[in-house]
């Protein structure tokens, strides 16, 4: 039983195993988006996290209507997407941010379609909306501990290469960072993590996770060494607090986790002020 | 050599050496080819045509544009300078070697005691100087810069002339980008005049002519000599301040 310091009613969620999967799980992956959203944010990339969650739906609604492996059909689903997002993006004409846009919509659109002729389409949906973190299994949570472990060891490892590839691409690659390296491998975390925490958080919480903590460590301090403790602390608080708050209010567990580290990012962003705002208004969004 | 950008041509046939000890100012107007001249020299940019050839292990250090610096990314003046030295799977923190080494290229650059500052927290010349000590940190034989007076006042322009000076009398190799011809192109060595391709590559004697200047910018300039120095006068403004003055 955890907290068994707490009066008794604030205990009752505790004394169930599917809470104490739930949260734990969640409280892992707001720290995993929480950390891998300093990299989304500083680059300018929220939009592709948010996209590749929304592109990554197709992949889990095909998988379902097909009857293959979730991880094996939104993997290969998501492989694709980012590799369509790049080349569409190489042609001038058409930004980025467009390219994002035009795949993910349609991603998102094809899983939507499918779920609606084969599969019970409103359960499917809310699940990959918003998730299913009551009904968490134990590779839920072997999965996501899994990559949160990597993601931690290959951010340690390549700190420096990361750090200057983020901050100037073009002179880093100069000065001998395999930068095309290093953004596969960011690449590759980020789809991972949506991969291993969609099922679970569900598509509008990744999104959520992977800016708002980020952006609230980017109002409380100029180092990008603090952004990557803050942002994980701020994202794991989150969860677990919305998790826990959500058993009370009887209200959806990732709308009440988005809605906690939302109420964070406004105190923060009062408190701060003018300096908050200034750095706010300074990143870049693609 | 030739660069070019999906089907549009940025540099053409450009053919120039480098050579030790030189220090040398690459002018010409906005979209001539400059910029992409120098990230060719640094291998950013694989030439489409031609090549590249430098000597066996040669140390560049590359200073960019100021304005494409994102200023409000959160890093210190300190951990820019560490950037450099990435490779070789270094750890997260800063070694005290490291940090003794960076201390020293930031009290020379007069930037003593700023190494925990925010790069924002900085006056325009200050930056430019980060930048320059973050390219000296691993002690380069040639500095590329691309267009380090733009957008400075006179006074960091002064600042920033004088210093690479300094480090042109201790061997370092210079090329650098420029809009700026008084107040910059005319003090140096040698200039390279660029319109896509090399218009004129020589002293600023021999270059700055009013016909180079008109090919290499595509507009009338006259030149005068003032105290043994080219000045560029830029006819079109001429007849501007007449036309005005018609008016009136």
């Amino acid at each position: 039983m955890m907290f068994a310091v707490l009066p008794t009613g604030l205990t009752t969620p505790f004394h169930y195993q599917f809470f104490n999967n739930g949260i734990l799980v969640a409280t892992i992956a707001g720290a995993l988006c929480g950390l891998l959203g300093v990299f989304v944010v500083l680059r300018g990339m929220s939009y592709i996290g948010h996209g590749l969650s929304h592109a990554v739906f197709g992949g889990a609604a095909a998988s379902a209507v097909i009857n293959v492996n979730y991880f094996v059909g939104a993997g290969i689903w998501g492989v694709v997407s980012g590799v369509l997002i790049g080349r569409i993006a190489r042609r001038r004409l058409i930004g980025a941010d467009a390219a994002i846009g035009v795949v993910t919509t349609a991603s998102f659109a094809l899983g939507l379609a499918l779920l609606n002729r084969y599969g019970q389409a409103q359960k499917s949906i809310e699940a990959v909306l918003f998730g299913s973190v009551l009904g968490v299994q134990t590779v839920d949570i072997v999965a996501v501990a899994l990559v949160a472990i990597f993601s931690v060891v290959l951010i340690v490892a390549l700190y420096r290469p990361l750090l200057f590839a983020t901050f100037d691409p073009e002179v880093a690659q100069v000065s001998g960072v395999r930068v095309g390296l290093i953004e596969a491998l960011l690449m590759a975390m980020l789809s991972l993590t949506i991969l291993v925490t969609m099922r679970v958080i569900g598509t509008l919480l990744i999104s959520a996770l992977l800016v708002i903590p980020a952006s609230i460590a980017r109002m409380l301090t100029n180092s990008f060494a603090r952004m990557l403790w803050i942002s994980p602390i701020i994202g794991g608080v989150s969860a677990f607090s919305g998790m826990y708050l959500a058993y009370f209010l009887d209200t959806s567990a990732s709308a009440t986790i988005i809605l906690v580290s939302t109420v964070i990012f406004i105190v923060v962003y009062a408190v701060t002020g003018l300096r908050g705002r200034t750095r706010i208004s300074g990143l870049h969004h693609v | 050599m030739s660069c070019a950008y999906d089907s549009s041509v940025a540099v053409r046939h450009v053919d120039l050496s480098i050579r030790a000890g030189d220090f040398v100012g690459v002018v010409g107007s906005s979209g001539s080819g400059k910029t992409t001249l120098l990230k060719a020299m640094i291998g950013a940019i694989t030439p489409v045509e031609g090549h590249v050839t430098k000597k066996p292990g040669l140390r560049v250090g590359y200073v960019p544009q100021v304005e494409s610096v994102d200023w409000n990314f959160p890093v210190t003046v300190l951990e820019v300078m560490a950037m450099t030295r990435s490779a070789n799977g270094r750890m997260p923190r800063i070694t005290k070697s490291e940090r003794a080494s960076a201390l020293l290229v930031l009290e020379r650059l007069g930037l003593a005691g700023l190494e925990n500052r925010h790069i924002r927290e900085l006056s325009g010349g200050q930056q430019q100087r980060v930048f320059v000590a973050r390219a000296l940190f691993h002690k380069p034989e040639l500095l590329v810069l691309d267009e380090p007076t733009s957008g400075v006042d006179v006074r960091t322009r002064h600042e920033v002339l004088h210093l690479l000076a300094d480090l042109h009398d201790e061997g370092v190799s210079i090329i650098l980008t420029t809009h700026d011809l008084n107040g910059l192109a005319a003090h140096l060595p040698r200039i390279v005049c660029m319109n896509v391709e090399i218009i004129a590559d020589g002293s600023p004697i021999e270059v700055l002519s009013s016909d180079v200047l008109e090919r290499t910018f595509g507009a009338p300039m006259e030149v005068l000599l003032h105290g043994g120095l080219p000045v560029v006068i830029d006819n079109g403004g001429t007849d501007f301040a007449e036309r005005l003055s018609r008016l009136a």
